[in-house]
């Protein structure tokens, strides 16, 4: 199985890829990393007639500024995994990047890519919406920013419009007092999960109340699934192994899990409920050792 | 769609071959360039036996068009070790370990050894087996993949008395 020939157009500015997209219209694809797209191409599930190469179009960058950290389209996963500055303002990424695929698929597959890519099983996408990041777009009609939860609509389909890309994403940096904690449940090593569960908790100065909670769930429905406003109903609550689990508990009855190759919706929901405890926990503990040190 | 020259360095030698831009680096090793250690597996990414480094970062073969590597630099496990020299360390260990059966996931499990062990130089069994977890054997069961990898990297006394102590040939 191989791709079905092409046209290659290499773009060394996101402006000349937004045109070459734009002047080839609906058969053109961005390349970024490749590692979802190739596949899908190999398979004969894309055959887009235009490939615009988007690897030298712009530099990976991590970095911080006025409390947001920055993160650029053509980031590696694997720089997102081992990157310092992420270990300290927004450890999220970092742990679900570790997640994805194996490690060839990190070297090579990008940010950007993922988020437009917009698999319901990616990491990615998930922690995302978990994180309320808002993703930077270029198009023919200049620059715009939409919301993570916006930018999500479906199975492999975005709110990006003819012509646009993904130039990078802002991610709120972690204050003192936050943890996060990304779970991921999987048949085998480096398989799509069959549940995800992101959260993160923001807990009060004694470390006892959440003051904050974000989450989101992947791979249980055709996108990534907000749980905040969920888990926010046990802000305020003591933050312990009781108050997860009821909360968790919440989660799990209000969604609606997907029945599908990976997972049935009774073992989805079951297993929602047990990750979601999990990862609640895990935060918390995460959060009050930044109050603590 | 026409053909283009690109060039780059395979196993540090200069080549230059002509491909189309849909010529997976996958078919253009193997076919062109006579560098059938790359396997074809599964042809998705997931299952490591086409696996190479590019600019000395190992990636999937089968998902890179050979257009983009001009001006790089591609080394396959033939390039662990040089023209005529003796076999790599880590073959050696492999070989008194048993630790190939049909061999197709060989050259990968070598080039994943060679890197990660570059970079976790004494490694735990657990992160070895972290560290193949995308390394495909339908053969073996890992078992005696893990043990070469694992002798190799504990510079054990020699490579042959760690074998017979583990009962291999």
């Amino acid at each position: 199985m191989y791709p079905a020939p092409f046209e290659y157009v290499a773009a060394s500015s996101w402006e000349e890829a937004v045109q070459a997209l734009t002047r080839h219209g609906e058969d053109a694809r961005v390349l970024a990393g490749g590692q979802s797209l190739v596949p899908m191409m190999s398979l004969r599930l894309a055959k887009p007639s235009v490939l615009v190469d988007v690897n030298h179009a712009a530099e990976a960058r991590i970095g911080t500024s006025n409390g947001t950290v920055e993160i650029s389209a053509l980031t590696r996963h694997a720089q997102l995994e081992r990157s310092p500055v992420l270990a300290s303002s927004c450890p999220l990424l970092p742990e679900a990047a570790a997640m994805i695929g194996n490690v060839r698929v990190r070297q090579r597959g990008t940010f950007g890519g993922s988020l437009a890519h917009a698999d319901p099983a990616g990491e990615l996408p998930c922690v995302a919406v978990a994180m309320g990041a808002a993703v930077h777009v270029l198009g023919p009609k200049g620059e715009r920013t939409i919301a993570a939860d916006d930018l999500f609509q479906s199975y492999f389909t975005t709110a990006l419009e003819a012509g646009e890309v993904i130039t990078g994403a802002s991610i709120p940096a972690f204050p003192i007092g936050r943890g996060s904690a990304f779970v991921e449940l999987a048949r085998r090593a480096g398989d799509f999960a069959s549940v995800m569960v992101a959260v993160v908790v923001d807990v009060d100065e004694a470390g006892e109340r959440w003051t904050g909670v974000r989450g989101a769930l992947g791979s249980v429905s055709d996108r990534p699934v907000d749980v905040s406003g969920e888990l926010l109903a046990f802000a305020g609550e003591p933050a312990g192994a009781a108050v997860a689990a009821e909360a968790a508990r919440r989660v799990a009855e209000t969604v609606e899990a997907r029945d599908d190759e990976r997972a049935g919706a009774l073992y989805r929901r079951r297993m929602i409920d047990v990750l979601t405890a999990r990862a609640l926990e895990t935060a918390t503990a995460r959060a009050r050792a930044t109050r603590e040190s | 769609m026409g053909k283009r020259l690109v060039r780059f360095t395979l196993n540090g030698v200069e080549r230059e071959v002509w491909v189309q831009p849909h010529h997976l680096l996958l078919h253009v090793l193997r076919d062109e360039l006579g560098a059938t250690e790359v396997k074809y597996g599964c042809g998705e990414g997931v299952c490591s036996t086409c696996s190479v480094l590019v600019d000395g970062e190992s990636v999937n073969s089968c998902l890179m068009f050979a257009v983009q590597t001009e001006g790089r630099s591609v080394t396959t496990a033939r390039g662990l070790v040089g023209k005529g020299e003796a076999l790599h360390p880590l073959q050696e260990s492999f070989l008194q370990f048993g630790a190939a059966q049909c061999g197709y996931c060989t050259p990968a499990m070598l080039l994943r050894a060679a890197e990660f062990l570059a970079e976790n130089p004494a490694p735990t069994r657990e992160e070895i087996r972290s560290a193949i977890s995308g390394n495909i054997c339908r053969c073996t069961g890992y078992t005696k993949i893990v043990d070469a990898i694992e002798a190799h990297a504990s510079g054990a006394a020699s490579v042959a008395q760690q074998a017979s102590e583990h009962g291999a040939v």
